[in-house]
């Protein structure tokens, strides 16, 4: 449950004053809470765990980790369970 | 699954560790403290591949593993409460409390619900008026934003039948009572990078100068966990120690800021008893007074349960680093991930549970 995962931001909106995105891990898109990093902007990358973005990082890193963790079956595990 | 032989990078992940083993004059004892990269390091054989020029001790960085019994069994208790409904990382599902654990109080009718994050039980909260939604808050620093804004947003939002059951713990603390063990054999730390993203590290210099050993912030990957392991050894074999971070790309000295506030906001630091290990001064966080009313211990009023630990368990000894899973008399016997014994077996960042998945069923000298 500790496993953080990369992520691009693709939209940004607002729920109950929240600043919320739309960020798409590798093609799975799920809804991260972005009010910790309050200069992120649409097309930037990420690192979100359990739905929230905690520390921006660049493209290329992004994409390696994104790829690694895939090999390794982590984006499986990290959002196959959750009914 | 893949496996260190079928990663694209192997080539240069066999460099860092031939250079490791060059640089190591003696054999090293470096304890990685968080169960992720626990697993990484198993699941790719990154210990074999140095060849004993160090030593990898499993830390007790596995949120799930120190959640303290007591905890797992209120769990229990208000998850069987009529009306509730208790939402939870699905780690915490199988975890062993005193009998049960949430699975069998589900199967039994009691509402628990599988969550992604703290804002889908909010969301399940807000949804689902006449009911209590409890979440199970548990988790290190990483975590603890998330849980700090769903508690927050709860009470902005005066979603009033919103409760948290909070187990938060730290890392500096837990490293600090690793060190002062009589039987610490540790030399040097492995910090966990998300930790380190959301606290920054300027935590980690009173300890290194404390107890003289090095601290490398680390990240979960084959790559990154071997240069971490690098830079620690060449900092034990210049005898400097000193706080490195070799997670630069997702980690900076002061951590995330906005998170930070929030935290101090929510939370107050308060002593924590670790499953396993026992009671660390000050080593984990609390809510404030001023969110006293969504904490689920005092709304439900469950402060009196006695807890019973598996007499064969030995997990608070794989925990603090003096025993490996496989040393233990009933790992892969009595204990297996279907029926565990402790919660090491149960995470999928339990040591135990590493040790079980990836075949090390028998300890390195029975090999040699």
């Amino acid at each position: 449950m500790c496993l953080a995962i990369p992520g691009q931001v693709r939209a940004i909106y607002d729920s109950f004053g929240m600043r919320m995105g739309r960020v798409s891990f590798g093609g799975i898109v799920k809804d991260v809470c972005l009010a910790y990093l309050p200069e992120i902007a649409v097309g930037d990358y990420t690192i979100v765990h359990v739905g929230f973005a905690i520390t921006q990082v660049d493209e290329e890193s992004a994409r390696k980790t994104l790829e690694n963790f895939r090999e390794m079956g982590l984006l499986d595990e990290e959002f196959g369970e959750v009914v | 699954m893949k496996y260190l032989d079928e990663f694209r990078d192997e080539e240069l992940a066999q460099h860092l560790a031939r250079e490791i083993r060059q640089i190591a004059t003696r054999p090293w004892a470096i304890m990685e403290v968080c169960g992720g990269q626990t697993h990484s390091i198993v699941r790719n054989g990154l210990d074999q591949l140095l060849d004993g020029a160090v030593e990898m001790i499993h830390g007790p960085g596995c949120p799930v593993c120190v959640t303290p019994l007591e905890l797992i069994d209120k769990a229990l208790h208000i998850a069987s409460i009529p009306g509730v409904i208790f939402c939870s990382f699905g780690d915490m599902l199988r975890v062993p409390g005193s009998h049960m654990d949430l699975f069998r109080v589900k199967a039994q009718g009691a509402d628990v619900r599988v969550v992604y994050s703290p804002l889908d039980a909010l969301r399940i909260a807000r949804e689902s008026p006449g009911r209590e939604v409890v979440f199970f808050g548990i988790g290190f620093e990483t975590t603890a934003p998330a849980n700090a804004m769903a508690v927050h947003q709860a009470k902005l939002q005066e979603i009033t039948n919103f409760s948290m059951l909070v187990s938060h713990v730290l890392v500096p603390p837990a490293i600090a009572a690793i060190m002062k063990s009589p039987t610490c054999r540790v030399q040097a730390f492995l910090a966990a990078g998300h930790v380190c993203s959301v606290m920054g590290y300027w935590q980690y210099s009173p300890l290194v100068e404390k107890y003289k050993v090095p601290i490398v912030i680390t990240g979960f990957e084959p790559l990154d966990l071997l240069e971490g392991i690098r830079r620690a050894v060449v900092l034990l074999e210049a005898g400097t120690p000193q706080v490195n971070n070799a997670y630069e790309r997702a980690v900076s000295f002061e951590g995330n800021k906005s998170a930070q506030k929030l935290l101090s906001e929510v939370f107050e630091v308060a002593d924590r008893s670790w499953r396993g290990i026992g009671k660390i001064p000050l080593s984990g966080w609390r809510l404030r007074d001023a969110y006293r009313e969504f904490d689920a211990e005092s709304r439900f009023k469950v402060s009196t349960i006695t807890a019973e630990e598996s007499p064969l368990c030995r997990s608070g000894e794989v925990l603090q680093g003096n025993l490996k899973p496989n040393e233990c008399p009933g790992f892969a016997k009595e204990c297996t991930p279907r029926h565990p014994l402790g919660a090491t077996m149960v995470s999928s960042e339990g040591a135990c549970a590493a040790y079980f998945n990836y075949g090390r069923f028998v300890p390195v000298e029975s090999i040699q």
